[in-house]
Parts: C-alpha cells; structure tokens; sequence
C-alpha cells in the first residue's frame, strides 16, 4: 500500500541521526525491521489504532523535554523484595550500580554483547515476535525500535529462577530519548519473575519479547515512573506455549503520555494468558493499553483486567481485542475494561472488540466509566470512616480486580501502598 | 441526649420540604419510636442526622449531647456516638465485611483519640459478636452486603452497631424484610445493647417491632411533623385504629 508522503518524510526525520548497526544475525534482524518500518511508515492520529492517541510525541524526531521529578518521598518500587537488579540509566545499562547478573536457573547477556556471541535462542527470537505482531494491526514504533534499539537484555530462564529479575528504569537526562529491546525467553517447564520500574528516559520506546515454551511459567511487574512529564510507547510482545502461564501487570502512576501495546498469542493449547493494569492520572495525563489477544489453540484461558482511575481532565483509552481463531475450541476469553472519573473534566474511550472463528467458545467483554458510588461513601462515613480514607477504599475496592493479578503477595502488597500513596498525594 | 428542635428541611436541589418542624428530645438510657405513614419524612430525619448530602436544613436544630450536629461532617457525628442502621443497607462491592467494620471502629477511635485494635483482638470481638447474631465466617469475608439477603442485611446492620458502641442508635425500619425468626434475633441484639448511657430511635411501620423493642416514647410523624407523642399504648392504638384518626385530629 503506497503510503502518504507526510509518513514518509515523518520517518526520515526520524531515523536521520539514527544507524542500523551492527553485523551478523541482530545486524540482519535490525535490517529486517528497518525495512518492515520502511513499508509501514511511522503511526499518524489517523492510523485506525491511533485515534484516540495523538502519537505525535511519540513518533517526532527527538523527545520533549521532561522535567526532572524527586520521587525520594517514597520508597523505590519492589524495594523490599529480593530481586537481582539490573539498572539502566537513561537507555544505558549500567553494569557499576546492578547486582552481579548471575542467578542459579538463568542466563543473562546485555543486547551490546550479543554480536559477538551466538545465541541460538535470542537468535530465533530478537524481532520474530515483533514481525509476528505486526498483522494485523502494525505496530511501526516497535519496528523502529527492532532496528534501532542498541540497549537491552537477552535473558533466559531454564529452570525455576532463583529470585525476580528487576529492570530499574533511572533518568538522569531531561531531554534523553532511549530504546531498550529485552528478549525473554522461558524454557520448557522453567518459571521467571521480570520486574519492571522507573521511567527510563525523558521518552522510552520500548519493545520486550517473550517466549514462554511448554509448561514454562513467566511473570511480569512493571511500575511505570512517576515523573509527570515523561513519555513512553511500550510493546509486549508474548508465545504462550501449551500448558504456559504468562501473566502481566502493569502500575502506570502518572506520565504525561503513555502508550502500552500489548501482543500475545496463546500459541499452545492449554495455555494460560492473563494481562492487567491500574493507571492513575491526574489532570495533563494520556494513557493507552492496546493490547491483541489471539487465541490460537484449544482450551486456553485469557483475561485482561484494565483499570483506569482519572481527575482533572486526564484521559485513559482501552483498545483491546481477543481474536479466537479457527480451531481454537475451548477457549475461554475475558475483557474487563473500566475507569473511575473522579471528575466531570477526564475522559475515559473504549474500543473492545470480539473476533470468533470457533463455535465453542465462551467469551465475555464489558467496559464501564463511572464515578465514584456516593452513596458508598457516605455510608462508610456514617460509620466513622472519614471521606478521604472512605474515597482512597473505594477506588482500591475498584482497582481489585486488576491487584488480584498479581501472583505473589508481597509484590501486591507493593503496589497496594503505591496506589494509597497516589491517592493521598492527589486528594481533593 | 439528642435534642432536635423545630428542624425544618428541605431538598436541596428541589423546592420540596420535606420537615416541617420536628421537635425531639430524647434523654439517656431512653427509647424513643417514630411510626408514621410512607412518606411522612422518617427516613429524611434519620439521614438529616447522619449528615447524608442532598438535604438542606432551613431551620431548627439538632444536637448530640449539646454538641450541633449540623455542624459535623458525617464522620465525626459517628465518632461522637450517633449510628444510624440503614434502611437500605449499602452495597460495597470489593470492600470485604471484616476490613470494613475495622476500618470503621479503628477510624472513630483515631477520632477520638483512643488507641486502635490489634487485629487479633479485633478478630475476636467480632467472631463474638457475630455468633450471636448468626453471622457466619463467610458473610464476614464477602464484600459489604453484597448478595446477602434482605435480612442479612440488617443483622449486617446491628453487627455493626455492636461492634462500634454508639451513643445514639437510629434505627430505620429495621424490621422491614424480616421474617419472625430474624425480627427476634435483631431485637434481641438490639436489646443486648440497651443500656443507662445508650440511647435508641426506633423508627418502624408496624407496632410488632415495638413488641420486641420496648419503648418508653412513641411519637407519630406525619407529613414532616410530630404530630403525636405518647407511651407505648399509642403504638397498639395505631395497630388496631390505623393513622387516619390521628391524622384528622391533628388537622
Ligand atoms: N432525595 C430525595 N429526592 C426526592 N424526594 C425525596 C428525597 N428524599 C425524600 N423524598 C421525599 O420526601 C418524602 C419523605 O420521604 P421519607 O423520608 O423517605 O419518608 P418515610 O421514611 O417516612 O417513608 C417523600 O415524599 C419522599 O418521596
Ligand atoms: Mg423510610
């Protein structure tokens, strides 16, 4: 299809500081993407999946800038947790303030060292997911990322992990724009925890490619930076294999633009895939999930649980789909997808979609914008309850659903203190 | 106790009065209870009390102990002593029972400047409290009300009432939905709390409830008024007469 030329200039004005770089099997991965990106151009407010988002911001040649923002007032997220840390600054990995990577049952190598090793496995998976991701419905940032990104993590679960694996996201620039492209894979029977927190950058383009082989067990945290000003375009890309769980979330606690795509393919049959996420805006705040569920075997469960609490004219946006594809028996599919508007100013738009090609199915999707239950509120204070403490309940009790995603505990009770946190910062 | 006086009330974002000077003074250890027709504004006064928002007062006063109660957030009229057990008790989905009620009794103690419960001693209380109200362990971990019956409900209600010790109970048809079994363990939890300092509004539709929770004053409300006080003998007079002999000799 013969792109318009504003998309074509848009992209060479995008990549004109920018190389392909490197040789052998990522330098032909990164040409493969480059070439993908070419044919696709970059997104425009009038891409079908881009209405509700300007993706202005995200697709201009260099990032906006971002104001610094002192988040010392409360603890780092998963700060009590026993995790091996791997920090990146700015885009960078930064080996002097990361943990030693070696943990017993995983294998981690940074991308900057991949060219001149053969991995056989991140080999088969550096950009295949992507390129998968891309019918239909393309996804260019995270082509361009593909291409471009020099930065990120090739990790590779065989056996049980001996602890989580957290990704810390430090900024230190306010006008860095970074790339970071992680290849994940988990083995046959093998179980990952991948934590996820920081900003990362004045703007992040982000792609994560996730192979979970049979029976193997992979589980995703992420709590997005709280710096107001930040941007980030985010891609998950995801093969759940037969008898595999994969299951993410994601706590996106301000940011003034944020988009997270989410592809995954329940790719085996008996697999398990369940995605979720709580977004808390407050006034100049966009939040996107588009996130593609496909079905593409017999009995597997997918749910996506999506929650967006919003004030002062913030604007949260839903576009999620489950295709069930032919064959595909069985399959249970779940769609939740929902937003508290705290006031009349914010702005909560919805797009699910259901496509079934199995005539066993049961599939159910529902999406709802509502305020918060005065009625609720006033009968917790005629209890005792004051109106805020009633208020900060009320909108946990409805991010729930979203919470009860989290396996392990402790990291529920962390997120649980992050969104109390929000909420008191942003009363009133 | 409570001490209302020529309160007159109206909705906020209508023309419509709904008060038309209820005068009430209820003392220490006292039970009080308000029959009247639909309508006739028991519900308004009890939720006027509560603080609940959407009324106006154009006149008149309340006070608990002196204390102006128009004057309070809803919170703070519940920490100073007043509850009100709703006539349509409030569904809160994804707020478990338990967490509420401690959430509830530690709040009002903060308030008051009392020390809060630890969670075993919490536990227990409540365990207590709700065996004798037949409140089962599950009830106590779904969400707050949510897909309990019309009569947990209200047992919900009177657990809550026990747990947090008020001053001044309302109670707002309390008896409505309930079966005999239900009525006889509801009063007797609200008779189990009877004592000198605590004092109780009983508002209902039907004497019954009266034979259970005996009152040493009822008054008749009609169209926003009292327009009647009396001993316990004016509830079986209501019983066997109905309210429109009351109601034309008010007028
Ligand atoms: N929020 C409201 N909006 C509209 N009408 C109301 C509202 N609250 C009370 N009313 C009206 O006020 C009158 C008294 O109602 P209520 O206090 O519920 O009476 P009761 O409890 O005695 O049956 C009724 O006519 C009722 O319709
Ligand atoms: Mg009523």
């Amino acid at each position: 299809m013969a792109q318009p030329q504003a998309k074509i200039d848009a992209l060479a004005e995008r990549v004109a500081g920018l190389a392909v770089c490197g040789s052998g099997w990522l330098g032909a991965a990164r040409r493969d993407a480059a070439s993908r990106l070419a044919a696709m151009g970059l997104p425009t407010k009038r891409d079908e999946y881009w209405r509700y988002t300007d993706p202005g911001s995200l697709t201009r040649p260099d990032a906006l800038h971002a104001a610094q923002f002192d988040t010392t007032d409360e603890a780092p997220a998963f700060d009590g947790i026993d995790r091996l840390r791997l920090v990146f600054v700015d885009g960078v990995f930064d080996p002097a303030q990361s943990d030693d990577p070696t943990l017993a049952g995983v294998e981690i190598t940074a991308l900057t060292a991949a060219e001149t090793t053969d991995i056989h496995w991140a080999r088969d998976l550096y950009g295949a997911l992507e390129a998968r991701g891309q019918t239909p419905v393309q996804r260019p940032l995270a082509s361009l990322n593909t291409a471009y990104a020099t930065e990120g993590l090739l990790i590779r679960a065989t056996g049980r992990a001996a602890k989580p694996v957290d990704l810390i996201y430090l900024r230190k620039s306010e006008t860095s724009d970074a790339m970071l492209h992680h290849c994940i894979k988990v083995e046959a029977g093998a179980e990952l925890t991948v934590l996820e927190n920081g900003p990362g950058a004045a703007r992040l383009t982000k792609v994560m490619e996730v192979d979970v082989a049979e029976g193997g067990r992979f589980h995703h945290v992420r709590v997005q930076g709280r710096d107001p000003e930040r941007r980030a375009a985010t891609h998950l890309f995801a093969r759940v294999g037969a008898n595999a769980l994969f299951k993410s979330f994601t706590l996106t606690a301000n940011g003034r633009m944020t988009r997270n795509d989410a592809v995954i393919e329940l790719a085996g049959h008996d697999g398990v895939a369940h995605i979720a996420g709580a977004a808390m805006g407050d006034g100049d705040f966009h939040h996107d999930d588009t996130v593609f569920m496909t079905h593409a075997a017999e009995r597997c469960e997918s749910r996506q649980v999506f929650k967006k609490v919003l004030k002062s004219g913030a604007v949260g946006v839903f576009q999620g789909k489950i295709l069930v594809k032919p064959g595909a028996q069985k399959t249970d599919g779940y769609q939740i997808s929902q937003s508290l508007l705290l006031d009349g100013a914010s702005q909560f738009l919805a797009k699910p979609e259901l496509e079934i090609y199995a005539d066993d199915v049961k599939c159910s999707h529902g999406s709802t914008s509502g305020a918060i239950d005065e009625v609720a509120l006033f009968y917790l204070q005629s209890r005792g309850v004051p109106r805020r403490v009633a208020q900060s309940l009320l909108v946990l009790a409805f991010l729930a659903e979203a919470i009860a995603e989290i396996d392990d505990e402790t990291i529920a009770e962390d997120i649980r203190s992050r969104l109390e946190g929000w909420l008191a910062r942003h009363e009133g | 106790m409570l001490e209302i006086k020529n309160l007159h009330v109206k909705l906020e974002e209508e023309d419509k009065v709904i008060l038309r000077g209820v005068d009430l003074s209820i003392g220490a250890g006292e039970v009080h209870a308000i029959m009247g027709p639909n309508g006739s504004g028991k519900s308004t006064l009890s939720y006027v009390l509560a603080g609940r928002e959407g009324y106006a007062v154009t006149g008149g006063s309340a006070t608990l102990d002196g204390a102006d109660l128009m004057a309070m957030e809803p919170e703070n009229r519940a920490a100073a002593g007043l509850f009100l057990a709703f006539q349509y008790p409030v569904e809160i989905p994804g707020v478990g029972n338990m967490t509420f009620l401690r959430t509830a009794v530690n709040a009002q103690r903060k308030t008051r400047g009392e020390p809060e419960l630890s969670a075993g001693d919490f536990l227990k209380v409540v365990r207590e409290k709700a065996k004798t109200l037949k409140i089962d362990a599950d009830m106590l971990k779904r969400p707050v009300n949510v897909g309990f019956s019309g009569g947990e409900k209200k047992r919900n209600e009177i657990l809550q009432m026990a747990m947090l010790e008020p001053r001044m109970c309302i109670l707002d048809e309390t008896d409505s939905g309930l079966d005999v079994d239900a009525m006889k363990l509801v009063s007797e939890g609200v008779n189990a709390l009877r004592s000198e300092g605590r004092s109780f509004l009983v508002i209902t539709h039907y004497q019954r409830l009266l034979d259970h929770i005996k009152p040493d004053v009822v008054h008749i409300m009609a169209a926003g008024r009292i327009i009647k006080t009396g001993g316990p003998d004016l509830a079986l007079e209501v019983e066997n007469n109905g309210y429109a002999d009351l109601l034309a000799e008010a007028q």
